[in-house]
């Protein structure tokens, strides 16, 4: 049920990926889905596609389960497709009262299609192979420069790691208040929307509280060991580039040039 | 009328890097107005075998028959199981939603389609069964205590008035009052009813008081289904797997081993005051008096005062003369 999201949630294997460098992987990520709106043609998909693939086996993560994951996104998939295809204005190719498909809408339909699997695979690729305390001090350790101008880099990393930490565990109480009102005689599963929305309010409530009990308890574990926010605070594992982390800028380069030059083609 | 378990496999995320096999192989008869025990280590399988109880979880592979219907049947309903299947979870004060006491306990016989007035009915009638007095149905279920709290909840899952009630751990994280007001409580809904009753325990006194039949789970298997007698003569075995005998077996143990002749597989403190007795009753007369005395003295040569389940007995039995 709900613990088949698996969109975004850390798979542990022991790879290449895994152990490269969260700000590599993070600013990777960001090229990757800046090139897909770059591609202009076949080539560029493509090209992108196989450079996917080829990280998808190094990262040892089953291909199935990364299928799994875009089960989630089928709708948004759907949607966007249908949408590209029927309203998009141009040469018609087929047309039957007022159902009109033309080949401008056909090549958006599938490269929005492309583009959208693409960058799905692509970032929970990341989160895939990277631990969420990782990627926080990933992101905290690039937006550092934006201390200069009095952004609060360190306490903004830290409330997105608690919010990631926490959604495990409230996928959990979720599931448990869901069995336990089920036990109860609840039923979430038929009806019409409004009595679906109704049969919420015994899962939503206790959810509530319980989130909001979760919140307070940490909020004094935190300042009981003197957390006061991140001037000063050093780290236990402080990232470092290695050679590995070099190899994979390189690659970076390399793919985005390609992108590039496909755009020539 | 019964539970059977034939066989039940479960295995969880199957196919992925936290694949776990959770039980295996598990078959077990719960009959009806059995009052069961069910123990094992955290991590053992106990929640996960009782969810499976009532349908909340369906088994990888093999069956579960209620009153002899196959649960996994494609035209079983799983609803009318519930309604006969009352599964208390941990921690159920946790499940409490609505605003008032009254409406949280109406919630379960509600979702039944029954009339309201007996919904009325069923609801006043299990907050009776957990005690929670009149003066308390109209307040918030959030302003009660914790033992309230967890009463109320109880309460909730009782006013369904199932056939088979499991409580996973119904007295985690109360104080003794709270927990011995709980299980008495269930003992005595047990004898009124009639209900099957299952009862998830890490307390060995809990279970050795109440229970007549101890499932004692270990690495998602059965390790043994017994009297709480003929289990905790095991209490080695036990302790191999982080479980213990109650606290008084290990008592009359150790009088036996400083050659008191006492029974040893007693669990309650009930029985084994009855064992020292009967042997004082045996041995009785003023001669061997000295020789209990002695033991008595080699045990609790440490303590003053004496105060020891052996010197109880005798004063009471010194009374009664």
């Amino acid at each position: 049920m709900i613990r088949d999201i698996t969109i975004g949630q850390y798979y542990p294997a022991d790879s290449i990926l895994h152990r490269l460098d969260p700000r590599v992987k993070l600013s990777g990520t960001l090229i990757f889905i800046i090139c897909l709106f770059l591609v202009k043609n076949l080539w560029g998909y493509l090209a992108a596609a196989l450079c996917l693939g080829a990280v998808i086996r190094l990262s040892k993560v089953p291909f199935r389960h990364i299928v799994k994951g875009l089960k989630a996104i089928i709708f948004l998939l759907l949607f966007t497709v249908l949408f590209n295809l029927f309203l998009t204005s141009g040469t018609p190719v087929f047309e039957w009262r007022f159902i009109r498909i033309t080949q401008e809408g056909l090549y958006l339909a599938f490269s929005m299609a492309v583009r959208l699997t693409l960058l799905i695979i692509g970032s929970s690729l990341m989160t895939f192979t990277t631990t969420p305390n990782q990627l926080t001090d990933g992101l905290e350790s690039l937006l550092r420069p934006l201390n200069k101008i009095h952004v609060p880099v360190h306490e903004v990393a830290m409330m997105m790691s608690i919010a990631l930490r926490f959604i495990p565990i409230l996928l959990e109480e979720t599931d448990k208040i869901m069995k336990a009102q089920q036990a109860r005689g609840a039923d979430f599963e038929t009806g019409g929307l409004i009595q679906r929305a109704k049969a919420m309010v015994p899962l939503l409530v206790p959810l509530f509280i319980s989130a909001f009990r979760r919140a307070g308890d940490l909020a004094m574990a935190m300042e009981a060991r003197c957390y006061r926010g991140g001037k000063g605070r050093t780290k236990m594992k402080p990232l470092r580039y290695g050679r590995r982390d070099a190899a994979a800028w390189l690659i970076l380069g390399v793919f985005a040039a390609v992108i590039i030059v496909t755009r020539k083609v | 009328m019964s539970i059977i378990l034939d066989k039940v496999n479960y295995v969880y995320s199957p196919g992925t890097a936290y694949e776990k096999q959770a039980l295996k192989d598990i078959s077990l008869v719960l009959e009806d107005g059995d009052f069961i025990g069910l123990i094992g280590h955290t991590g053992s399988g106990k929640s996960t075998l009782i969810q499976h109880l009532n349908g909340l979880m369906r088994a990888t592979s093999g069956g579960v028959y209620y009153n002899g219907a196959d649960i996994y049947d494609k035209d079983y309903s799983l609803r009318e199981l519930r309604k006969k299947v009352g599964l208390v979870f941990q921690y159920p004060e946790h499940q409490l939603f609505e605003t008032t006491v009254l409406a949280d306990v109406k919630f379960g016989p509600a979702n039944l389609g029954l009339t309201p007035l007996e919904v009325d009915l069923r609801a006043y009638e299990a907050l009776r069964q957990v005690g929670i007095g009149d003066e308390l149905i109209d307040a918030s279920p959030f302003e009660l205590s914790g033992g309230q709290k967890r009463r109320v909840a109880i309460a909730g899952v009782l006013a369904m008035q199932p056939e088979v009630l499991i409580l996973d751990e119904p007295t985690a994280g109360l104080d003794p009052r709270g927990r011995d007001e709980i299980l008495d409580r269930i003992a005595a809904i047990h004898e009124e009813r009639h209900i099957t009753v299952v009862l998830v325990s890490h307390s060995m006194e809990d279970v050795a008081k109440y229970v007549d039949r101890i499932i004692v789970m270990n690495g998602g298997s059965v390790a043994w289904n017994d009297t709480p007698r003929n289990v905790f003569r095991h209490y080695r075995e036990l302790e191999a797997i982080g479980l213990a005998a109650p606290q008084v077996t290990y008592a009359l143990q150790a009088l036996h081993g400083r050659g008191l002749p006492v029974d040893t597989d007693v669990t309650t403190v009930r029985e084994a005051r009855d064992a020292v007795l009967a042997w004082y009753q045996k041995n009785g007369g003023n001669g061997l008096r000295a020789e209990a005395a002695g033991v008595q003295g080699k045990l609790y040569s440490e303590e003053a005062g004496g105060d020891s389940p052996c010197a109880g007995a005798e004063k009471r039995r010194g009374g009664a003369r």
